[in-house]
């Protein structure tokens, strides 16, 4: 197996019940394992089962290894590994403040297009963007605006799904 | 089944009618009198639930665990908030490691004091999520009858485990709705029972192509229960296989069988390791690739297909790769497995076969758990040996504590029944032989029940004496008493250039004189020839007994495997201890 750390993305559906979270994140954190980013929420309001996303460094061993103990949970339903190398879709949103003026005002608006950011505020020396797409357009983009007056950001964390057909 | 009203305290002792249990284990206090109250009223009634009043919470989580282990039903206890839980944790994790089927009520402080800091309060839930497999904080009247129903499900079904149901005390007053345990049914937990039948039939082909297979089974099979028991040895005896067992497996597969070739892991014996190391074919059988077993991994069994039956989807791939998984109960799919070999009329190859049990008697001619006797003093194999003998006609519960005497326990004690072997593998908790043998006691009230000790484990939970003698409980306590945590020691012995730091326990209590200050009888024994004559006087003795048996002080547990070291890499004797363990093994434990 891989010895190389590299990041994963985990998705686990479950019930949504009190300290399921508690569980899952204490499991992972207990084990000695990091986290990235992770979300949840609700996405079966009927059967009430939420769905957690973990972006996790690690080896292909030790993430399975996660997952293993994931699956031993009794509200976890799914546990799988659906990285963007294993044909999955990453998505993930940041809103981004900038407060600057001038030249580097106008150059954050023109990259922000590039980027095809949104401007859902402004002032006279401020605007917040609101930018969706993978974590790695993200990076670049706060990367791009860090001269030009990055003041905040806020980023959901990763939620994925499976290409295709397939379903977890 | 009706619903009816009824307040908290008497739903738990409803549900505990409801799920058949008559046995519990426990400990008072603030938290959980509501509780108490109606056990109280309960007493005079047909059947009231037999209580066993422990000396710590530690003890009842041990005796629970031993009557389930003993019994195969699930371990019930109940304990107050605060220290009553956190005295609790050892036991409930040590049910977890070893999948045994708990269920602990906990009180806890009412509603509107959770999260003040109240007196004897502790986050039970939070405290205990690790080491249970599911608990429930309940926080309305109306949902506690099913969460106690949830609670037994959980607990017994797929992979055993220990749950835990916290309840606050207000909770305890209140009256709420009653719903039988008919009509619960637990939302989404349902672990699979049935194996997919094309993936058996793969593996009655790697089965009937094997030249060299060994079968390797462990306490999964005990947790199956005795249909899996039977299936098992029905199944090892239509095929001739050789078949070892870990720690927690003994007692599956009758230990006196020629099939059978000993234990297998870290102080298994010679042939079976060899035989793990050099098969062509695997077949794990509810077992789960422990690191005391595997040793080093990367070269454990390297030439070997691998079949592996489990409940729990998550053991399939978590330590080794293997070919065939089959996901299921042991009984389910040994079932299965039998009737497709016969209905497609698979045979094994024979002389292959033949081929491999010579290789094998080759091994076994090493005799690895052979040791030298000695006149003057006792050894602690000879000890075990003796007690062996002089017991095995008898129907025996032997448990253990921790450590050197609970690997010659499990080398020289042979069990032909499962659930007779009772010992703390996973989490290898020292303390937890006495009360457990409380506990197997209680469900086995006329069976003969020994605790083979050691005299540190011993002093861990030895406040359960005063448990034995209040519920006139025979246990037999028999210490192999070396002055030495004696695993400890062996360690430091090997390891750390014999430096024995703090090992050696220098003030002892004379354990003649502790038995009869809790009333209880004490034999002490120093001389091999005068051991039958006491052990024949302990079996005799109509009470609980400490037996101190003084062994000789520097003996080690052989065979060994190194830590970090393969399968035929294994220490014989302490003539074999040559070349220095590496600094890898070393940080191993």
């Amino acid at each position: 197996m891989s010895e190389i750390v590299s990041k994963h993305t985990v998705s686990v559906l479950v019930d949504n019940e009190p300290g399921v979270l508690a569980r899952v994140i204490g499991l992972i954190s207990g084990r000695g394992y990091n986290i990235d980013s992770l979300t949840v929420a609700e996405v079966d309001a009927e059967k009430h089962i939420s769905r957690i996303t973990i972006v996790a460094p690690g080896t292909e061993q030790t993430v399975n290894k996660m997952i293993s103990q994931l699956q031993r949970i009794v509200p976890v339903k799914r546990a799988a590994n659906v990285t963007f190398e294993k044909q999955g879709i990453e998505r993930e949103m940041a809103l981004v403040k900038i407060v600057s003026t001038g030249e580097k005002r106008l150059e954050s608006m023109r990259l922000s297009d590039v980027f095809r950011a949104r401007v859902i505020d402004t002032t006279h020396d401020s605007f917040v963007f609101e930018l969706n797409g993978s974590p790695r357009k993200i990076d670049a983009f706060i990367d791009l605006m860090k001269p030009l007056g990055l003041s905040e950001v806020s980023r959901t964390g990763v939620v994925a799904i499976a290409r295709g057909t397939e379903k977890m | 089944m009706v619903n009816i009203q009824m307040t908290g305290a008497q739903m738990v002792l409803k549900a505990f009618e409801d799920h058949q249990v008559d046995t519990i284990f426990g400990y008072p206090g603030g938290a959980v009198l509501p509780i108490y109250d109606e056990l109280a009223k309960e007493r005079d009634t047909n059947q009231p639930i037999r209580h066993y009043l422990v000396r710590h919470e530690q003890g009842a989580s041990h005796s629970a665990e031993g009557y389930a282990r003993s019994s195969g039903k699930v371990g019930v206890m109940l304990v107050t908030s605060g220290p009553g839980v956190t005295n609790a944790v050892t036991g409930l994790t040590d049910a977890m490691m070893d999948s045994i089927p708990i269920v602990c009520i906990s009180g806890q402080v009412p509603t509107h004091l959770i999260g003040t800091d109240a007196f004897q309060e502790c986050d039970a839930v939070g405290i205990t999520r690790p080491c249970t497999k599911h608990n429930w904080l309940v926080k309305d009247i109306n949902d506690l009858s099913r969460i106690l129903h949830e609670a037994f499900y959980v607990a017994s079904s797929g992979r055993p485990g220990p749950v835990l149901v916290d309840i606050p005390k207000d909770i305890q007053f209140q009256t709420g709705t009653y719903i039988g345990p008919e009509t619960v049914k637990h939302k989404s937990y349902r672990p699979k029972l049935k194996a997919n039948i094309d993936q058996i039939d793969d593996a009655l082909k790697l089965i009937a192509d094997a030249e060299k297979p060994i079968f390797y089974t462990g306490g999964g099979v005990i947790n199956s229960g005795n249909a899996a028991v039977q299936l098992l040895r029905e199944f090892i005896r239509l095929t001739g296989f050789p078949i070892t067992s870990t720690l927690q497996g003994l007692g599956a597969y009758p230990g006196d069988d020629s099939q059978f070739i000993g234990m297998l892991g870290m102080h298994g014996t010679y042939e079976a390791n060899m035989a793990m190391n050099k098969c062509d074919l695997m077949i794990n059988i509810g077992a789960r690739f422990d690191d005391r077993i595997t040793g080093k991994i990367d070269e454990f069994s390297p030439n070997s297909k691998k079949i592996h039956i489990d409940i729990d989807p998550s053991s399939i791939n978590k330590i080794v790769k293997v070919d065939v998984p089959l996901i299921g109960d042991v009984a389910h799919v040994l079932e299965d497995s039998i009737k497709l070999w016969k209905s497609k009329v698979y045979k094994i190859n024979k002389s292959p076969l033949k081929e491999w049990w010579k290789t094998i008697d080759k091994w076994k001619e090493k005799d690895s758990l052979k040791y030298t006797s000695d006149k003057n003093i006792i050894k602690p194999q000879h000890a075990i040996q003796r007690l062996y003998e002089l017991t095995k006609d008898k129907d025996v519960f032997v448990t253990t504590e921790v450590g050197q005497h609970q690997m010659w326990a499990a080398q020289y004690y042979k069990f032909n029944k499962p659930n007779r072997w009772i010992t703390s593998g996973g989490l290898g908790t020292m303390g937890f032989g006495l009360p457990a043998a409380i506990g197997a006691q209680v469900a086995h009230p006329d069976k003969l029940v020994i605790d083979i000790a050691g005299e540190a484990s011993i002093l861990m939970c030895i406040q359960e004496m005063s448990t034995a003698i209040q519920h006139k409980l025979p246990v037999k306590i028999f210490i192999i008493n070396n002055q030495y945590m004696g695993m400890v020691r062996q360690w430091q012995e090997l390891l750390h250039d014999k430096r024995y730091s703090h090992s050696y326990t220098d003030a002892l209590p004379d354990f003649v004189k502790l038995a009869e200050a809790y009333g209880a009888k004490g034999i002490r024994v120093q001389k091999p020839n005068e051991l039958d004559k006491a052990i024949n006087e302990m079996i005799e003795y109509d009470g609980p007994v400490i037996f101190d048996c003084v062994v000789e002080q520097n003996e080690n547990v052989f065979p060994m495997i190194p830590s970090g070291k393969a399968h035929n890499e294994m220490l014989l004797g302490d003539e074999t201890v040559k070349e220095e363990i590496s600094d890898e093994g070393k940080v191993l434990v």
